[in-house]
């Protein structure tokens, strides 16, 4: 095996070392280092220095490589940002459909190429806004879908053949998605034509989100007959955005996002192909969610590894056979757990490094998190400043010119190594408890998180761990921040229109359409069509997910801590 | 006997919102302050949350938000309290939360509110110098 | 103005729950108000549920209510979490699982820490069914960690003893078997649908069948039942088992009542007996001072602990 250096280049290397060290020992005897300890974010004890030694075994073409070819290291795409840069794909939704309507004309007008939408808490636990569950709740933290006439005010005027549309959205995804299908066919717009994504991984709701509707089983079901129908159907949609970034939000480390994250998505790959399906039909729209955190290097260093371990998933386990099923493509945001309501400025020098590493990692598409978001939903001022950061790494900062600028940087590819080798690892351990599914029923992912989580905290009372703002550099002062506000009103607005939707439409339609859908989710049929019949009908999301929770039974927080 | 009364605290989760990374660590610093934490796990309304504080007789609520609702839910939970003649239950919250809307929550009843980065330390002698077991 | 234990038989929940917490606390003003309401006591069934960490008791106890309120029973449940050694604090998230009924005026759920106090666990758990039984609960459901002695008696303080094991413990089964097979009266897999369930079955059987002897002599024989709790699977055929266990206690001791078995009395008498007098003289004796200067007297070696202990003990007995 050719590999990168050659043997007696260590034998120099060991040598210089010694002789550096030496003199290290000088300088710090006089002087200890800085810290007891240098460690990662995610607590990675890092070295002092770099070399070749640190990745003796490395062969270029097999682990490094060229850009978009296996085992795509460096990027999927031969041209990555010389041909054309990442998405700039800013989440938003805040209020009434047409209050995010508005904002999604602004952001396109801005320069924005990809809408991507957030809902509000009950649209994305299966509730109407009229259910006593969702009381406080409508329009808080994105915006409420109801019926199919929310979903036409939400894209009213928006070009949905032309731009493609990412939907945060999880339990009731498949009847969102209908939605928008339905709202598309209205408009007189093939199926076929229009492009975007669901998120639509419930594994990672049951480990880290929390966003749950049904038990994993019949979750996971659901999920499977939305990626048979988009490989029939729709084949320019992104069916599963299979998420690490709300996994990391809950506390993971960034070994743990990587492992839990592929290991999702080898749960969904299996699940297909039980189904019936050929991995080479559905792999391809499989899409990636990452999150970029606080420690530029190890961020960096994993969505490389990410990119290189799919692939190798792909190919060895799975033995797809199309390259484009090999390719781990992704959407980052940036981490909204690292912001701080302290010195609330701060946040916009941090998202900036978060995007950069995302930059440099390859991504895909990216959204910047505004410095309000630790307070509240992002005003547009604030939500303008994040688009520009992102402008200013694409057009500024030069980042951009080349591919992969950190590919052969000693530390660089040893830590993606390392992060590799430890997600594979554990990887294992989930096989070996019978897959993610029941590693899911142990808790085992929850916990491992849990207990991350804590220890970071801990970790920051302690002054282990600096936090500007927050525990170094503390003002006393206030710092004052326009705040978004939604009107209080909207709640009562919205119940209106969801009465006058149901008081308007043919509810023997309805319940038709309705006993479909739960007849499709007692039997094997596949249940997307009588959900676009049904939404088509106007039946409102909860009467959708209604049937789901009465067919397979609500999940409970099992309340790990 | 006399045995010293031990802190019987509740976290709560109101509300839709899944993010229970800061109620569980908050739950966890608890423990390790010595008191008795009771956690009510996710998606609870302030009904259910008042009842359960209720049957476990504790000193302090505190409730964690983080997706805007606790405009509605926070006041939700202090009038239920008041309604069942358990004003003595501190009310404190945690979260998402801005400044404004902490002045009207500390207006109706909320004794205290904690924001994103605030040490568990600060959070946990807090609760021992206003919150006294019964 | 109603006494505390008018408003607790009247099932006033805010006075039964402050009830717990002084019971729980060792408040000593809390003994005439047991006494006070010893005479309501008596009518409820109480189960003791217990089993390692993580067979899903808790889950099982939510399914439990959920079956026992559509026979329109009243519920009390008290949920026993352990008390962590190192910050005596607690973290009690067996309510989690049952949160669902919060809103059921039929159903009281109270978390308690093991704390480890003087009084003991069994002694506190005990005053606690008698409050719920008071306030007219018709059943108590005892959920404890099986680990630790404490608990274990916990649990024998009940009607039916449910011990609750997941297959594919393995050797697990050896430490029921010299922990708490004996109190067991019912035995529950759990999670049976999973790969080893009639390997376990067999095992329980196997352990259960050695006191063949006991049996044939009519004594109760424990049923092994198969439940899948987060399913709702088979928790009506344990219910029945229940009631058949009930059956069996009324007709072999001529009552349901706890207080009617000399067995259960005895154990609970010197259970606080115990406590009374760890109370009376521990806490005098610290009090007073008299406890650390003998310590100190030990550790300078101008005693040995056994006179030590009868100076101590001998002269507060007598007074």
């Amino acid at each position: 095996m050719p590999l990168t250096f050659n043997d007696k280049i260590f034998d120099d290397i060991k040598k210089g070392r010694e002789k550096w060290e030496k003199e290290l020992e000088k300088v710090f005897a006089a002087r200890p280092e800085r810290l007891p300890r240098f460690s990662t974010v995610s607590d990675r004890e890092i070295g002092q220095l770099y070399t070749p030694a640190d990745i003796k075994a490395q062969d270029f073409m097999r682990d490094i490589g060229f850009p978009g070819e296996y085992p795509f290291t460096r990027g999927v795409q031969p041209s990555m940002y010389r041909g054309r840069l990442w998405t700039m794909r800013m989440f938003a939704g805040l209020g009434s459909a047409s209050d995010t309507n508005k904002r999604f004309h602004l952001l396109v007008n801005q320069g924005q190429t990809g809408l991507s939408t957030a809902f509000d808490m009950p649209t994305l636990m299966g509730y109407d806004t009229d259910s006593p569950k969702a009381r406080g709740e409508c329009g808080k933290c994105g915006v409420a879908i109801d019926t199919i006439e929310d979903m036409e005010d939400l894209f009213e005027g928006l070009p949905i053949d032309k731009i493609t549309t990412s939907m945060t959205i999880n339990p009731p995804a498949s009847v969102i998605w209908a939605m928008y299908i339905a709202m598309a066919e209205k408009r007189g717009i093939d199926r076929k034509a229009i492009g975007g994504t669901i998120q639509n991984d419930m594994l990672k709701e049951f480990i880290a989100q929390k966003t749950f509707m049904c038990p994993p089983v019949p979750s996971v079901r659901i999920i499977t007959d939305t990626v048979e129908f988009g490989t029939k159907e729709v084949p320019r949609w992104n069916t599963i955005s299979i998420s690490g970034y709300h996994i990391r939000e809950a506390g993971s480390t960034a070994v743990q996002e990587l492992a839990f994250t592929l290991g999702d998505g080898i749960a969904y790959t299996e699940e297909a192909i039980k189904r019936g399906l050929d991995v080479d039909d559905f792999a391809p729209r499989f899409s990636f969610f990452f999150n970029s955190h606080l420690d530029f290097f190890e961020e960096i260093a994993k969505f490389r590894a990410a990119r290189r371990m799919w692939g190798k998933i792909m190919k060895d386990r799975f033995k797809a056979k199309d390259p484009r099923s090999w390719w781990l493509r992704f959407h980052t945001q940036t981490a909204g757990c690292s912001l701080t309501a302290q010195q609330p400025y701060n946040n916009v020098v941090r998202t900036a490094l978060q995007a950069l590493a995302a930059v440099m990692g390859g991504t895909q598409s990216l959204h910047t998190n505004s410095l309000d978001e630790v307070l509240a939903i992002p005003t547009e001022e604030a939500a303008t400043i994040a688009l520009r950061t992102q402008q200013i790494i694409a057009e500024e900062s030069g980042v951009a010119n080349m591919i992969d600028p950190l590919g052969g940087s000693y530390f660089v590819e040893a830590l993606t190594n390392r992060m590799e080798e430890e997600a594979f690892e554990i990887i294992e351990k989930i096989d070996n408890m019978g897959g993610m599914l029941s590693a899911i029923e142990k808790n085992y992912p929850q916990q491992e998180i849990a207990d991350a989580a804590y220890r970071y905290q801990k970790q920051i009372d302690e002054k282990e761990k600096i936090v500007v703002g927050v525990n170094k550099y503390v003002t006393e002062e206030d710092i004052p921040v326009e705040i978004m506000e939604i009107d209080e009103e909207l709640e009562s607005l919205q119940i209106k229109k969801i009465h006058r939707v149901k008081n308007e439409r043919d509810n023997r339609r309805v319940e038709a359409c309705l006993e479909r859908v739960g007849e499709a989710c007692s039997g094997d049929t596949n249940v997307m069509e009588a959900l676009i019949d049904a939404v088509k009908a106007h039946a409102t999301l909860q009467e959708v997910c209604d049937v789901y929770r009465k067919v397979y039974g609500a999940y409970r927080d099992p309340g790990i801590y | 006997m006399k045995q010293k009364r031990r802190v019987r605290v509740m976290v709560a989760k109101p509300g839709l919102d899944g993010h229970d990374r800061g109620a569980r660590i908050i739950a966890r610093a608890y423990r390790d302050a010595g008191f008795e934490v009771v956690y009510t796990g996710l998606h609870q309304t302030p009904e259910e949350i008042v009842e359960a504080a209720i049957q476990e007789d504790v000193d302090m609520i505190g409730l964690s938000s983080l997706a805007g609702a606790h405009r509605y839910l926070f006041p939700a939970v202090v009038q239920l309290l008041h309604e069942r003649g358990a004003d003595d239950i501190v009310v404190c919250g945690g979260g998402i939360i801005p400044e404004d809307d902490i002045k009207r929550l500390k207006a109706i009843g909320v004794r205290e509110v904690f924001t994103p980065g605030t040490p568990l330390d600060q959070i946990v002698r807090w609760v021992e110098q206003n919150v006294t077991p019964r | 103005m109603a006494s505390v234990a008018e408003k607790v038989v009247a099932g006033d929940v805010r006075a039964v729950a402050r009830l717990i917490r002084d019971i729980d606390d060792g408040m000593p003003e809390v003994r005439e108000v047991l006494k006070e309401l010893y005479p309501h006591t008596g009518k409820a069934y109480v189960i003791g549920i217990t089993g390692a960490p993580g067979v899903g008791k808790s889950t099982l106890v939510d399914q439990i209510i959920a079956h026992l309120r559509k026979r329109d029973k009243t519920v009390g449940v008290l949920a026993v979490d352990p008390t962590s050694p190192f910050s005596g604090g607690a973290i009690l998230g067996d309510r989690v699982r049952m949160q669902r009924h919060s809103m059921d005026p039929g159903v009281f759920i109270r978390s308690m820490a093991t704390r480890g106090h003087f009084g003991g666990l069994t002694q506190s758990t005990r005053s606690a069914i008698d409050v719920l039984d008071a306030m007219g609960k018709d059943y108590i459901l005892v959920e404890t960690v099986g680990v630790g002695q404490d608990e274990v008696d916990v649990v024998r303080s009940a009607h039916t003893t449910v011990i609750v094991v997941i297959p594919g413990m393995g050797d697990d089964i050896q430490a029921i078997k010299a922990g708490i097979l004996e109190v067991g009266d019912i035995f529950l897999i759990n999670q049976a649908d999973r790969e080893g369930s009639d390997k376990t079955l067999s095992d329980l059987r196997l352990m259960i069948e050695m006191d063949q002897k006991k049996y044939d002599q009519g004594g109760w024989k424990p049923p092994i039942l198969k439940v899948q709790a987060v399913f709702d699977k088979g928790v009506d055929e344990f219910l029945e088992a229940v009631d058949r266990h009930a059956a069996y206690l009324a007709e072999t001791t001529g009552s349901l009542n706890f207080r009617g078995s000399r067995d259960k009395v005895r154990q609970e008498l010197g259970e606080m007996i115990k406590a009374r007098l760890i109370e009376e003289v521990l806490i005098r004796l610290t009090e007073s001072g008299e406890f650390d200067r003998a310590i100190d007297s030990i550790v300078k070696g101008k005693v040995d602990p056994y006179t030590a202990c009868e100076e101590l003990v001998l002269p507060v007995l007598a007074r």
